[in-house]
């Protein structure tokens, strides 16, 4: 409580003393204002907070963070990003550090007309009229204290816009590094995505950095998704094992708009994945893909939450879990079906592969209907690897612990199938497998 | 090839198998038969290595090789497959997958290069002719929502791809239509060479209708009670066990 309570004060002392540098449009300011109020009121969450039941975030907390304008990102060289680009794959990327654009390191082929990706604070300066019709209007701070200081405190981010009617080919891939030389670092990227009315368009965001670097990223993404328009979205958690991280992803979605999230989490120290998404009108169709892959001492906590609150709405959710070492990863799903979304479809499913005794998951699905004529279900599952099929494989040739690492790459077959752009596919087969010891048996074979 | 000498196996505490003596030649295809619970499906999960199967007693050598001192995976690279009464089925991991895993790591043990993909992609479509089983099967994940039959075919094609030495069949026949039972014994029949011995085990004389077996050896309460040639199985297919579980008390006499 006290470390709480500390912590709370620095943040509370930091936006007075730096609330030149945060600046933006008067409007902005007045918003900024009102968030570090109410995130004075919240504090931060406590575990008997029933969002924040399963994860403790005094680790967090006790690190004295700085402001990521005193850090020197110096060193962010384009080699170093290699790995963390998908190969073949051709996107525009645009690449923030420390929540910070960086022009050096970005580049944008060519889109289709109207298309626009910029930096937020790029967008502030030059044409602050149209992006605050969106920013901060999904992201609800009033509850929620790491929106609101990411709120208060946000720098930069990035901001994407597709017009109505335009189809971008090319996935956008931002790519967030977090980085720190002397002191531990805190940023606050705060990213729009606008798709406007039957326009598409494929967006990832990758978090990267490399240990011993200590810093937190406390991202908000806000996704407005225009009608019949359609998102395909993926969040790739490569922050190193030293890393603090805590994203909240807010969606809006309106009549007929399709999309789809795919939530990849293998670094990072603590990380906490919040995803809120709310069908506004009717037909929208949701996707919900999650891999948490834990290790060592990591935790990896995925909270969602649907909001049906339109008719005729369907979402499909599925999360899986593979934890090892001593770590720890939470599922806590949550979904609305208001009275109003009658013929709404919504299915949750999380299963969990524990591979040690010593790894845990937490794992509550959840659904409140309030709507009747409905077909919703759920389910959830921890498990370990089925013996019964390591002894199959064994029986043919293959040894123990090969037998053990292809079943556990197997695990993640139904999430991973779900993503539709090969390159990407690829590099999470890739990334899945690096994490398993005798992957080269399981390459040479693929 | 294949000696097995006085075999005791215990499940869960319980003795299921009382002292077996088989001795398999290259080239030979024996048959046990049986009724349920004689142990039948006991013999052949010892031989694969199964955890659960406690030996108490008694020796198998493969070529003069301790065959229970090794684990499982080392079985199969020394040339022991056992087609399984009930394959389990892995989503996920694809057919191909799995093979061509399996072929590569007993490639390996006997130190051979890895199989070239081009002819791992021809060496299955030639054994998946035999069996009937379309391309897309490969792709498939492994016994992922396959029928009882084509579990089955599966167990024997992947026999077909390895070419084992021993080869031991558990219940092969049980689940399949006709057409599919000709199949699989088909699959089987091609696989018999001088070189290679066979242990069928089965509950009916049907698939041996198809597969003539050089021996039938009949397995009651955990004893081979009775051998003789193919001639046996037909007996027992008229006249159902209940003679020999009978006489098999006086024949156990005999022996002791």
């Amino acid at each position: 409580m006290a470390v709480s309570l500390d912590a709370k004060q620095t943040y509370a002392a930091e936006f007075t003393s730096s609330a030149k540098e945060l600046g933006g449009p008067p409007w902005l300011r007045e918003i900024r204002k009102t968030a570090i109020g109410r995130f004075e009121t919240l504090g931060f969450p406590t575990q008997k907070h029933e969002d924040w039941k399963y994860t403790n975030l005094a680790a967090i907390l006790k690190v004295p963070f700085k402001p990521a304008i005193l850090g020197r990102p110096d060193g962010v060289v384009a080699e170093k990003l290699e790995p963390f680009t998908f190969g073949v794959l051709k996107a525009s990327r645009f690449v923030f550090v420390n929540g910070r654009y960086s022009p050096r390191l970005s580049y944008l082929r060519p889109l289709p007309e109207g298309v626009r990706v910029a930096s937020v604070a790029e967008m502030l300066r030059s044409d602050p009229g149209a992006i605050k019709k969106h920013l901060t209007r999904y992201a609800r701070f009033e509850d929620d204290s790491f929106v609101a200081l990411n709120t208060a405190f946000f720098l930069d981010g990035a901001y994407v816009e597709v017009p109505r009617n335009t189809v971008v080919e090319e996935p956008i891939h931002l790519l967030f590094v977090s980085t720190s030389k002397d002191l531990p670092i805190v940023s606050h990227p705060r990213n729009l995505i606008v798709l406007g009315a039957a326009s598409q368009a494929t967006v990832i965001e990758t978090y990267a950095g490399w240990a011993p670097d200590v810093t937190f990223a406390n991202a908000v993404t806000e996704v407005p998704v225009g009608p019949a328009a359609v998102l395909d979205h993926y969040k790739i958690q490569r922050e190193a094992e030293t890393a603090f991280h805590i994203a909240t992803m807010t969606v809006h979605q309106n009549r007929n708009a399709s999309a789809a999230f795919h939530s990849m989490s293998f670094g990072g120290a603590m990380v906490r994945n919040s995803v809120n998404t709310l069908f506004r009108e009717e037909g929208g169709s949701l996707t919900l893909n999650g891999l948490f892959m834990p290790a060592k001492t990591q935790q990896i906590d995925n909270y969602t939450r649907i909001d049906h609150n339109a008719p005729a709405c369907t979402s499909i959710e599925l999360y899986r879990g593979i934890l090892g070492g001593k770590s720890r990863g939470v599922f806590n799903g949550n979904i609305w079906v208001r009275k109003d979304a009658q013929k709404t479809v919504a299915r949750q499913t999380n299963k969990n592969l524990l591979l040690s005794k010593e790894a845990f998951v937490d794992s509550t699905p959840g659904l409140e209907i309030l709507a009747d004529d409905v077909k919703c279900s759920h389910a959830s599952t921890i498990g370990q690897l089925d013996e019964g099929a390591i002894f199959y494989l064994r029986s043919r040739g293959i040894d123990e612990e090969a037998a053990r690492n292809v079943l556990t790459y197997a695990f993640a077959a139904d999430v991973v199938n779900q993503v539709k752009v090969a390159p990407i596919r690829i590099k999470l087969d890739q990334l899945i497998l690096s994490r398993l010891t005798k992957a080269s048996t399981i390459e040479e074979n693929l | 090839m294949l000696e097995i000498k006085n075999l005791h196996v215990k499940v869960a505490g319980k003795e299921i198998l009382k002292g077996i003596d088989l001795s398999i030649n290259p080239g030979e295809v024996h048959a046990i038969m049986g009724p349920n619970g004689s142990g039948k499906t006991t013999l052949a999960q010892v031989l694969a290595g199964r955890l659960a199967y406690e030996v108490t007693g008694g020796s198998v050598r493969l070529d003069g090789k301790d065959l229970l001192a090794m684990k499982p995976e080392d079985r199969a690279r020394e040339g022991v497959f056992i087609a399984f009464q009930y394959p389990v089925e892995i989503p996920g991991v694809s057919n191909a997958y799995f093979l061509k895993a399996a072929l590569n790591a007993i490639r390996k043990y006997r130190g051979l290069e890895e199989i070239d993909a081009m002819d791992f992609v021809s060496l299955v479509q030639d054994k998946a002719k035999l069996l009937g089983l379309d391309e897309t099967f490969m792709k498939r994940g492994l016994n992922e929502g396959f029928s009882g039959g084509e579990k089955k075919k599966n167990e024997v094609f992947q026999m077909a791809v390895l070419e084992p030495k021993v080869c031991i069949l558990d219940e092969t026949d049980s689940g399949l239509d006709i057409d599919a039972l000709r199949l699989v014994a088909n699959g089987i029949n091609v696989m018999r060479s001088p070189k290679r011995s066979m242990l069928v085990v089965t509950h009916y004389q049907r698939l041996l209708d198809y597969v003539a077996p050089d021996f039938v050896h009949v397995l009651v309460d955990g004893r081979i009670v009775k051998s003789g040639d193919a001639d046996l199985a037909r007996n027992l297919e008229k006249h159902g066990y209940g003679w020999i579980v009978e006489e098999a008390p006086r024949t156990q006499a005999a022996t002791t």
